[in-house]
């Protein structure tokens, strides 16, 4: 029987990521890798690509994996793993290997994920291989100090993407990974977010379960390049679902379903605000930059709504 | 007993791919070296192999899925190319220094740019400090042989490190040769099963692999690594002498021909080191004392059996199938000139770079190489330290029909 998504169960689990890594406080990249994990009854193997998650957690000789974990390099984490899950598989169907219901994920961040981890990720789904790939999407390159990826929203703030006097911020929108990965047509694709944690985790437990390559893309709030208080993580995973900036839905067998509608849509302002990286947004020759934001929003929301069929 | 077939190196190579019948194979085309992928693939299909076979979008995800497949615990192999294995570079070092014992014939090629698919050595040479065992062969022969002796070397317990077996593009890979293969029970029995450490497929005994690891312990990791392919040494000439005991076909780390008498020597790798030995009986029948030296193995580099070999000659003659621009010379010629400095030799030695994109490399030019040594033994005196053997100097006209 697989363990009840309820508070008082899971938590009587044994934790795979220990405590004591160094990742920094309020960051949302441990609790969606804790919450993976808690979420998988059987034994995983983890393939990391290098950011923040890796080097927080594996600083030689600590480790705070308590499953077999390996890091190769930046954009391989999905061809790393790729290689383990053959093996898994060549040893059992040589008799090497007793057979073992075992599950095979990938974390990696935007930066390994949308930009250049790419190919090796594609390839990856389109070969087939039987595993969950997880993207931390914290929208920016922030192991390397807070630089812009594919991922970064039209005019926020980074390092590489300044808010300039001429140029105020990332000029171009964010790419649309999730849809990218669902044309590939593999058995399961999902957005997430850790602050609805039932729907993450039940969107773990079908991509585990696929027959083949699953990828979730999950929002993972990083307040260092956010610029927002370490305790409001969960709150900006609020917000950007209830902006509709990160609808949850999920596509089943090239079956896309909506899985959550906020009761009010929210401006986009109300995501934008609290966070650092969009306050010069809010000058007055920056307003035309958030009206462009709230059109992108609207029109991805609503060819979202006419894909789920909910228009 | 073996049998003797009609092969080229290619198929060769593939040949001890399928005895070798690796867990896993991750692999991308490109030419001199996609024969290989493409007999391997065809031994899959036609279940000859119990291999998985990764058909990679690219050699970066070919060396990223060799890596893991080989964490997990299992034998691996890949082969590759050129711009093949420059694509794989930053996987290649991480390949060694997790100490994974993969095996990667490289057929040799010229790198970009000009693009050019023929023979050259800058491919592996470029890869040379990268933490790899480097076997070169002289023909499809040696290709087959050294394919299977890097399983047993890279898996030794006290080496675990990855093995490149090179052979030459086009003038290896795709000759057809008379190649004697070996019984498919008597590889199997001498590779031996594979023996796996840390696999990342005992889930019981988790274990993390390529962590962070700063300036407290990243030097020692680095020191065991170095002493790791320090006894490479040691384990490829055991594994070349057991080979000789049990096929008949002894292996060392270098090769000498009419060495011991000799006056002058050139010292090759690969191919070459065929067309070379043919000169040297030449002059020797002329009464030149000429003699040859063909490492075999280019890492571990063998300092002190080069030295032990040449350090009597009078001049020594390197030929280099790749520049290292801007060095002192090519990459063989520098390594043994650095030999000879810390074993106190005063031999003098010349460097002679060669055959660059697959350019043919005659037996008259390699007696012009034997004529200046001669010269320089007779004078004393060097004109040039590095040569360009078989080059158009100066400012070139190329002329096409109108
Ligand atoms: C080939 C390569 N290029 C660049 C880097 C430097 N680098 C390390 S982590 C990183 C960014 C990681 O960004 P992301 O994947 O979004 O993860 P995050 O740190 O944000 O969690 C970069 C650019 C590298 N390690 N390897
Ligand atoms: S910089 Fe951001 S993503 Fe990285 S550990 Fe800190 S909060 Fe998390
Ligand atoms: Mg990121």
């Amino acid at each position: 029987m697989a363990t009840a998504l309820k508070l008082k169960e899971l938590s009587k689990k044994e934790e795979r990521l220990a405590p004591g890594h160094r990742l920094c406080a309020g960051c949302a990249a441990p609790i969606i890798v804790r919450q993976v994990l808690l979420a998988i009854d059987e034994p995983v193997i983890v393939a990391a690509a290098t950011g923040c998650l890796e080097v927080g957690t594996t600083i030689y000789p600590y480790t705070a994996w308590r499953i077999p974990w390996i890091h190769n390099a930046f954009e391989n984490a999905a061809s790393t793993l790729s290689g383990i899950e053959t093996m898994y598989r060549s040893l059992v169907k040589q008799g090497k290997m007793k057979e073992r219901d075992m599950k095979f994920v990938a974390f990696a961040g935007d930066g390994g994920t949308y930009d250049i981890g790419i190919q090796a990720l594609s390839g990856v789904l389109e070969r087939g291989h039987r595993l969950l790939y997880i993207c931390y999407d914290n929208q920016a390159y922030m192991n390397t100090g807070i630089q812009r990826s594919g991922a970064t929203p039209y005019g926020a703030w980074t390092t590489t993407s300044p808010a300039g006097k001429v140029i105020p911020g990332k000029p171009q929108h964010r790419k649309d990974l999730t849809a990218i990965v669902a044309a590939h047509g593999i058995p399961y694709v999902a957005q997430a977010s850790p602050h609805r944690f039932r729907d993450l985790m039940q969107k773990v437990r079908k991509g585990v379960g696929a027959d083949g390559p699953a990828f979730i893309n999950v929002l993972s709030s990083c307040n260092r390049g956010w610029r927002h208080p370490t305790d409001t993580t969960l709150e900006m995973s609020r917000l950007a679902v209830d902006t509709c900036f990160w609808p949850l839905y999920e596509v089943e067998k090239r079956e896309w379903k909506l899985n959550y509608r906020p009761k009010e849509k929210l401006p986009i302002e109300e995501f934008l605000r609290p966070q650092g990286r969009f306050r010069h947004l809010f000058q007055e020759e920056n307003k035309h930059i958030i009206e462009e934001l709230q059109a992108e929003v609207d029109r991805r929301w609503e060819a979202l709504l006419k894909r789920t069929g909910e228009a | 007993m073996g049998r003797y077939v009609a092969l080229d190196g290619n198929s060769a190579t593939a040949e001890a791919m399928r005895q070798i019948n690796p867990d896993v194979v991750a692999a991308y085309p490109i030419t001199p070296q996609t024969s290989i992928v493409q007999t391997f693939s065809e031994f899959v299909a036609d279940g000859l192999v119990d291999t998985e076979f990764i058909t990679v979008e690219s050699e970066h995800s070919a060396m990223s899925a060799c890596i893991g497949a080989s964490a997990a615990g299992g034998r691996v192999m890949t082969a590759t190319s050129s711009a093949g294995l420059a694509f794989m570079w930053e996987v290649v070092y991480v390949a060694a220094s997790t100490r994974l014992p993969i095996v990667m014939p490289v057929v040799n090629r010229a790198l970009s740019a000009p693009i050019n698919i023929h023979c050259d050595h800058s491919d592996s040479m470029g890869a040379r400090d990268a933490g790899w065992i480097q076997l070169f062969s002289e023909n499809a022969q040696e290709a087959y042989d050294n394919t299977i002796q890097a399983v047993q070397i890279a898996e030794r317990e006290e080496v675990r490190l990855p093995v490149m077996v090179m052979s030459d593009g086009f003038i290896t890979s795709h000759a057809v040769e008379r190649v004697e293969i070996e019984e498919d029970e008597a590889v199997k029995r001498f590779i031996g099963p594979f023996r796996p450490t840390y696999p990342l497929l005992d889930i019981d005994n988790p274990v993390t692999y390529g962590p962070l690891d700063f300036y407290d312990f990243y030097m020692e990791h680095k020191r065991q690594q170095a002493e790791a392919i320090e006894r490479a040494k040691e384990a490829v000439i055991e594994v070349g002498e057991e080979f000789g005991k049990t096929f008949g076909r002894p292996y060392g780390l270098l090769e000498g021909y009419k060495l011991d008498d000799a006056e002058v020597a050139v010292v090759v790798l690969s191919s070459t080191a065929g067309t070379a030995r043919g000169v040297v009986d030449d002059l020797r029948g002329r009464g030149i004392k000429a003699g040859l030296l063909k490492p075999r193995c280019f890492r571990p580099f063998p300092s002190q059996e080069i030295v032990a070999s040449l350090r009597d000659k009078a001049v020594v003659g390197v030929m280099d199938r790749s520049d290292s621009f801007g060095a002192l010379g090519g990459p063989l010629f520098m390594e043994i000139c650095a030999a000879f400095q810390a074993h106190g030799v005063r031999t003098k030695v010349v460097d002679y770079i060669f055959g660059l994109g697959g350019r043919d490399t005659t037996p008259d030019q390699i007696e012009s190489v034997f004529r200046d040594l001669l010269q320089i033994a007779e004078t004393g005196e060097i004109e040039r330290l590095v040569n360009w053997l078989g080059v158009r100097e100066g400012k070139q006209e190329v002329v096409t029909a109108a």
